[in-house]
Parts: C-alpha cells; sequence; structure tokens
C-alpha cells in the first residue's frame, strides 16, 4: 500500500515532503519502544506511536522504516520535521488513537511485522 | 569521527557524550552510511546498525560517556564499545529481556525496555561484554560478512 492510500485510511497528514506520498509500505507495528521497534520490525514497516522525540526518527533511520505515523494528533516540533525530510523518511499525523489506527490499516490488508 | 590508519579495510571511531539526546543516534547513522558506501549487504548494515544504536543509547543512557570504534575488513565488522562507568553490577541480569534501571523521564522517551542487550547479542555473531564497577564497561561486537557481496 502506498502512503497516500493510508493517509486515506486513517484520516492522515503528511508532514513530510510531497513525494512521500508515492511511498510503498509493507508491514505495520505499533509500539512506543524504541527497543521493541528495532527487535520487531522489518525493512518498509510503517511505524504507528505516541512518541514524538528525535528518537522516534532517529529509530527509524536505523532500521529503514517507511514512515512514522503520529498517532492521537500529536504533532511533532519543527526540528523533528525536517531532520525527517533531511533522512527521507515520511511523518504523518492522524487523530486517531493507536489501537483505532492499527485495526483501520489492518482491516485493509496490511499485516503486522510478524506475519510477515 | 577519526579514521585511523590500521590493516582493516576502514576504521572509524565515534565520541559519545553521556546525556546527550539530541545527537544520540548519531553514531549509528554515520556508520550506516560508511557500510552503505562501502557496499556491504542491507541486512548485515541493519544488524550493525541496531547493535551500534543500543550500545549507543546505552552509553548516552546509563554511562559517563564513551566511544565506539569500527573496524570494517574484508570478512567482518568489529564493533568496540568502551565507557568510562560506573559500570554493570550484574552482567547475566542485564542481559535478560525486560531488564532495565532506565529512569522515568529516559523511559518517556521511548527507552528502558530493557531489550537493547539483547538485541545487540542477537544481531552479532560474537558478542562479549565485560564491566568493572566505578571503571566502566566494555562491550564487543563482530558481525561476519563478505565484502561486496
Ligand atoms: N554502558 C552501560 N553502563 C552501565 N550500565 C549499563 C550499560 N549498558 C547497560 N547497562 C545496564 O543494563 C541494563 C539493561 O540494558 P539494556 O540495553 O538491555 O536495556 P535498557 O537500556 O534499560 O532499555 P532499552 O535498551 O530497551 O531501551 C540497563 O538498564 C542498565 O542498568
Ligand atoms: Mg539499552
Amino acid at each position: 500500500m502506498k502512503i497516500k492510500e493510508v493517509l486515506e485510511v486513517i484520516d492522515a497528514e503528511l508532514l513530510t515532503k510531497p513525494e512521500h506520498m508515492e511511498r510503498q509500505v509493507l508491514s505495520v507495528c505499533g509500539a512506543d519502544l524504541m527497543s521493541d521497534v528495532l527487535a520487531f520490525t522489518k525493512a518498509k514497516t510503517l511505524l504507528l506511536t505516541g512518541l514524538t522525540s528525535i528518537q522516534a526518527i532517529r529509530t527509524a533511520q536505523v532500521v529503514d522504516l517507511a514512515g512514522v505515523v503520529f498517532v492521537r494528533g500529536k504533532r511533532p516540533s519543527p526540528e523533528v520535521v525536517e531532520m525527517a525530510n533531511e533522512e527521507d523518511l515520511p511523518l504523518l499525523v492522524t487523530h486517531h488513537p493507536l489501537y483505532e489506527t492499527c485495526g483501520k490499516l489492518y482491516t485493509c490488508g496490511l499485516k503486522g511485522c510478524s506475519e510477515l | 569521527m577519526t579514521a585511523r590508519g590500521t590493516g582493516a579495510l576502514m576504521s572509524v571511531t565515534y565520541e559519545i557524550v553521556a546525556g546527550d539526546f539530541v545527537r544520540a543516534g548519531e553514531a549509528a547513522s554515520k556508520l550506516k552510511r560508511v557500510l552503505q558506501q562501502l557496499g556491504l549487504d542491507p541486512t548485515i548494515i541493519r544488524r550493525a546498525a541496531i547493535a551500534t544504536y543500543e550500545a549507543e543509547m546505552n552509553i548516552v543512557i546509563h554511562s559517563y560517556g564513551g566511544h565506539i570504534s569500527v573496524d570494517i575488513t574484508c570478512d567482518s565488522i568489529e564493533i568496540l564499545c568502551e565507557d568510562s562507568g560506573p559500570g554493570i553490577p550484574d552482567i547475566e541480569k542485564a542481559l535478560q529481556e525486560g531488564y532495565s534501571t532506565a529512569s522515568e523521564d529516559v523511559r518517556e522517551m521511548g527507552f528502558g525496555a530493557g531489550m537493547g542487550l539483547p538485541n545487540i547479542r542477537r544481531s552479532a555473531d560474537d558478542f562479549s561484554i565485560e564491566s568493572r564497577i566505578g571503571q566502566g564497561t566494555r562491550l564487543q561486537v563482530r558481525i561476519l560478512h563478505r565484502a561486496g557481496e
């Protein structure tokens, strides 16, 4: 699924460059603990998280995530968005809470990392 | 970052500052770029990046500061992480999944799952850790690869 389709499914807004719309997502992971992200995600995984710190971006960069979705309307600082643009990492924000966001994507056929 | 002239294909050293959460993760990012430039396999790069990032975060969070030196040879990536204390009292315990002494502040930043050392061990072909109370911790990780493949 492309980021632009993800945006529609979870009513999200893209915070980074418009060209990120075309990025491909292969699986999804919901987590607030960076070590869990490092342990369980695969390449091209979309991370759903409530954590808007700079560390979420670094972690995403280390494991080549497809992008990061901030749930429950949490917005990162402009510095975090700038860094994500530099690292070429798509950032999205949705007002839906974590569980609902996961459910919407799962219903659309996106699998979890453990199911690939 | 400083490059050293050893027999390795390439050697890099990164200084890690305790408590610097803005720069934390830079060493792993930089190393990743170096490995990509050398044309190593993406799965190998991923393992090296994960191990380095976890070790770097441990130095930032739990130590008084240290450095990470990486030697890339024709068949391995050797990652040496050394810090200047306080050391780990019980290494067996520290290696268990879920064991963490991280503070509430650190947990709010997304750390403290107690998964870092287990993640490092899982990413490594060889893994060793030594620690002395009051002196510091020394962590060695080796990841095997075949250059350019
Ligand atoms: N370099 C270090 N110096 C001192 N103590 C350390 C060091 N590295 C790890 N520890 C100790 O070992 C524990 C376990 O480390 P580990 O990396 O597995 O988990 P964590 O850092 O607490 O959480 P996570 O890595 O999941 O964010 C730490 O909580 C800390 O008590
Ligand atoms: Mg750790």
